[in-house]
């Protein structure tokens, strides 16, 4: 299918000798792949339904490699497009046919582990899950729990601001980091942060997180650990009513209770659980809540039994307290494979990231039923409760002609639902080349105008990731995407047809 | 009314602009002693005032830059929740935009993160006089370059702070501080042992340290006697002393400076009075050292340092403030200052010159 990125005049097959040549010597023979039955490996990320072959695929393997390939690069006025483990679900990292696909795979080296100040120093390639594993034997782990974790990468955690299910209490990616090495478009490397708790100067940290590959490569992360908790516990609640699971997530929090996860399932996708792995859930339900709680173990034990009256009071059927360590991963178990389980329900889904105030929760799943069902396509929810963030599982059929375009436009009015109601178009996928369009709908041209003097600032000839996170004028206008802030036609600079 | 305020900041702003005149952008001045001097026209922001939106099962409130941390705070305390990052104040009618530009961060900072960690969204004018809107209400964003924290301690270069969405916590039930007498060496290595406790403050002063518990009453009270010392009596006055300097440690003659390190940094070779706070990662230090030594100093330890007041204070001191940045990330500072206020009209200097 066609995918949205924007029309880019091809490299001259003389370009691209020259490009090879250079990086030639720089790089040993295996880091560059160039033979199409190499690069096809690479036309895609997480989000598969856009595909696009790289003009080249560069794999370094040390920082130095990295900023050479930068130098190069913008000598020729080659973009790049970097890419860490390809689990993104937002494009991100889709190759463009004109520019060189920068593959951090091979910087997966753990540096440090520093158990006194409670750090990891690692490379971009490191696994999410691989700093927890190595710093669990000193009792640390890395809070920012992505459902890819077995699989992504860190610098691709950084470049989207991952969260995962945990967010609530220990916060996203942006929260847990304190350094980054980062390599500019110019070839330079510069240290952003350091490991004392705050630095001299602008916020860059923040500003680099979620910045998607746009503004810098980060080379190196180092990110904060903390103590594992002494204790877990789980439970489980079925509601017959979506909005009294909806107002039993609001009374736990005004109750001064921050669970370390708080997760919401609807019908479609707890069936879809339960048929796949068995965890337990009620299939007769039309909503559940899990809410784990960690900390020390007397505080979490006092703490689970004033969720549990909290959740019969509103109005839950039946709740379920894990009596022990397997029961508890067995709840998780249907919730972590959600989104697999979904995928039996039809030949294809489509996963979206919206995040919205809580209180429209119900308004919101309305919305999205009547939506489902004028597009004829059924759609099972998944809600990070505990901090607004649903992920509508769209079910659809690739195969059938228009129903992928469908879809996308499904999607696409479900997101622009989510701004309306005081949401954001992401909450922690990002933008990449999926939620393009919609960003017209979020932001203003003079707020886009300010993210592109932003990009400028780091990145003036174009050449990182281009044409990704942030659409141009020219985009909106002519999706006429019509944004009406404070009264006013969006783009009145712009002529219309 | 704030509608017609927001207008005519605009305006200034925009005349500032076409003009190229800098701006001096106001609160309430608790705060103006940090940073360098600004010369230029008032930018009046402490009208500006108001809660625009609180709910606390969303755990976010939303005000306006002029509205004062007293305000907040108050409000928040009836639906028993609070700023976690225990904002200073340094003056009765601090406001959110100067806690917010100045970035700093109380006794809570090493438990529960920093002014930055809580910024969700922001209103803001840019130094062409657009007005604009970053982040959100909602806990997680990723929508867009996250302008609203990059805001949070540039002290008003990259643009006037209109409005800040904030994330807010629950108080603990129960709060106590254990005073223990011990050595510097055994401070360090207990202050270490903290981040597994649910200490919400530690400060070593006076060979004295104080460790603030937070939670239910039942584990903090067992957590107390395991860690021993003595119980603290009013100890909600111990904290707000050591977070509005009323400490007094902070009543020395000599100069003043904020040293941030790595919190299991060993005690650092310096001379002077110390105060330490966040498990160690933020040292307060009383010395008549120059700013030339210490950075030396406390450089290889990863760290920096800020000068907050200093009696010698000469014009040739002044660029000596904050800590010096490297020379390819202060290019970037230009460039993103640039990008954000193009014509330098914003407190300038107050930071980093040409900044």
């Amino acid at each position: 299918m066609s995918h949205p990125i924007e029309k880019h005049e091809a490299v001259s097959p003389g370009k691209k000798n020259e490009l090879l040549k250079n990086l030639s010597v720089i790089l040993p023979r295996h880091a560059i792949l160039y033979l199409p039955e190499d690069l096809h490996v690479y036309e895609c990320d997480g989000l598969s339904a856009y595909r696009q072959t790289p003009l080249l695929v560069v794999l370094p393997e040390s920082t130095l490699q990295v900023q050479q390939v930068m130098k190069i690069c913008k000598h020729l006025a080659i973009p790049v497009v970097a890419r860490g483990a390809g689990t993104g679900l937002s494009g991100g990292a889709l190759p463009l046919g004109n520019a060189v696909l920068l593959s951090l795979a091979k910087l997966s080296n753990i540096i440090e582990i520093d158990v006194a100040n409670r750090t990891a120093c690692v490379e971009p390639g490191v696994r999410n899950l691989a700093i927890s594993e190595a710093a669990k034997p000193c009792g640390l782990y890395y809070a920012p729990d992505p459902s890819s974790q077995i699989a992504c990468s860190i610098g691709g955690n950084v470049a989207e601001n991952a969260g995962g299910v945990h967010c609530l209490k220990y916060g996203l990616t942006v929260n847990n980091i304190l350094k980054l090495k980062m390599v500019t478009t110019d070839g330079d490397l510069i240290t952003i942060g350091s490991n004392a708790l705050d630095s001299p100067g602008y916020d860059l940290l923040a500003l680099m997180t979620g910045s998607e590959g746009m503004l810098g490569i980060i080379v190196e992360i180092t990110v904060k650990l903390l103590p594992i908790a002494e204790s877990a516990q789980v439970l489980l609640a079925s509601f017959n009513e979506i909005p009294q699971a909806g107002n039993a997530v609001a009374a736990i929090i005004g109750a001064g209770i921050i669970p370390a996860g708080l997760e919401m399932m609807d019908k479609l996708a707890i069936k879809a659980a339960e048929d796949f792995v068995h965890a337990g859930y009620p299939t007769d339900a039309n909503a559940i809540l899990l809410c784990e709680l960690d900390g020390n173990s007397e505080e979490v034990s006092e703490k689970i039994s004033e969720v549990e009256n909290i959740m019969l009071e509103h109005g839950a059927c039946d709740v379920r307290i894990a009596q022990n360590e397997q029961e508890r991963e067995l709840f998780w178990k249907g919730r972590k494979a959600a989104f697999p389980a979904v995928g039996r329900l039809a030949p294809d889904y489509y996963c979206m990231d919206g995040t919205i105030p809580r209180h429209r929760l119900s308004e919101v799943l309305q919305t999205i039923e009547t939506l489902s069902r004028e597009y004829g396509l059924p759609v099972a929810n998944v809600f990070h409760a505990g901090d607004g963030n649903l992920h509508p599982l769209i079910l659809y059929d690739a195969n059938k002609p228009g129903e992928l375009e469908k879809t996308e436009e499904l999607g696409g009015k479900i997101l622009e639902f989510c701004v309306e109601v005081g949401g954001t178009i992401t909450g922690e996928h990002g933008v990449g080349i999926e939620k393009i369009n919609q960003m017209c709908v979020q932001f203003t041209s003079t707020e886009l105008q300010q993210f592109h003097a932003i990009k400028h600032a780091f990145d003036p000839d174009r050449l990182l990731n281009p044409g990704k996170a942030v659409p141009t004028l020219h985009r909106c206008a002519e999706l006429g995407a019509m944004h009406v802030h404070n009264g006013e036609l969006p783009f009145p600079e712009l002529p219309r047809f | 009314m704030t509608d017609n305020l927001t207008e005519s900041i605009q305006e200034q702003v925009k005349d500032a602009y076409y003009s190229s005149r800098a701006l001096k952008i106001m609160g309430n001045s608790t705060k103006e002693f940090l940073g360098h001097p600004v010369s230029g026209e008032p930018l009046e922001i402490s009208g500006h005032t108001g809660i625009v939106n609180y709910e606390p099962t969303e755990l976010v409130i939303t005000a306006r830059s002029g509205t004062t941390l007293n305000q907040i705070e108050q409000a928040l305390n009836e639906n028993n929740q609070m700023l976690a990052f225990e904002p200073p104040h340094f003056g009765e009618d601090a406001t959110l935009g100067g806690a917010i530009a100045c970035g700093l961060s109380g006794p809570g900072r090493a438990r529960f993160g920093a002014v930055r960690d809580f910024v969700l969204g922001t209103r803001i004018i840019n130094g062409q006089g657009d007005l604009l809107h970053f982040g959100g209400e909602v806990m997680k964003n990723v929508a867009g370059y996250d302008l609203s924290r990059l805001q949070a301690g540039a002290m008003g270069t990259l643009g006037v702070l209109l409005e800040v969405s904030l994330k807010v916590l629950p108080k603990e039930d129960y709060t106590r501080t254990q005073v223990l007498d011990v050595s510097k060496q055994s401070a360090f290595e207990k202050m270490c042992q903290c981040t597994e406790l649910p200490a919400s403050a530690t400060a070593y002063v006076d060979d004295r340290l104080y460790i603030r518990l937070s939670g239910s009453e039942n584990t903090i009270n067992s957590i107390s006697t395991k860690i021993g010392g003595e119980l603290l009596d009013n100890d909600a006055a111990f904290w707000l002393n050591v977070r509005e300097h009323q400490h007094p440690f902070f009543r020395e003659s000599n100069s003043l400076w904020r040293l941030s390190v790595p919190p299991a940094t060993p005690p650092i070779d310096l001379p002077g009075q110390w105060l330490i706070e966040w498990n160690g990662a933020q040292r307060w230090l009383n010395t008549d050292a120059n700013a030339k030594h210490i950075r030396t100093i406390i450089e290889p330890l990863g760290g920096h340092a800020t000068c907050y007041h200093s009696p010698l204070h000469s014009k040739e001191d002044e660029h000596e403030i904050f800590h010096p940045l490297p020379e390819p990330l202060m290019k970037l500072h230009h460039r993103l200052k640039y990008a954000m206020d193009p014509n330098g009209i914003f407190n300038p200097g107050k930071m980093y010159p040409g900044l």
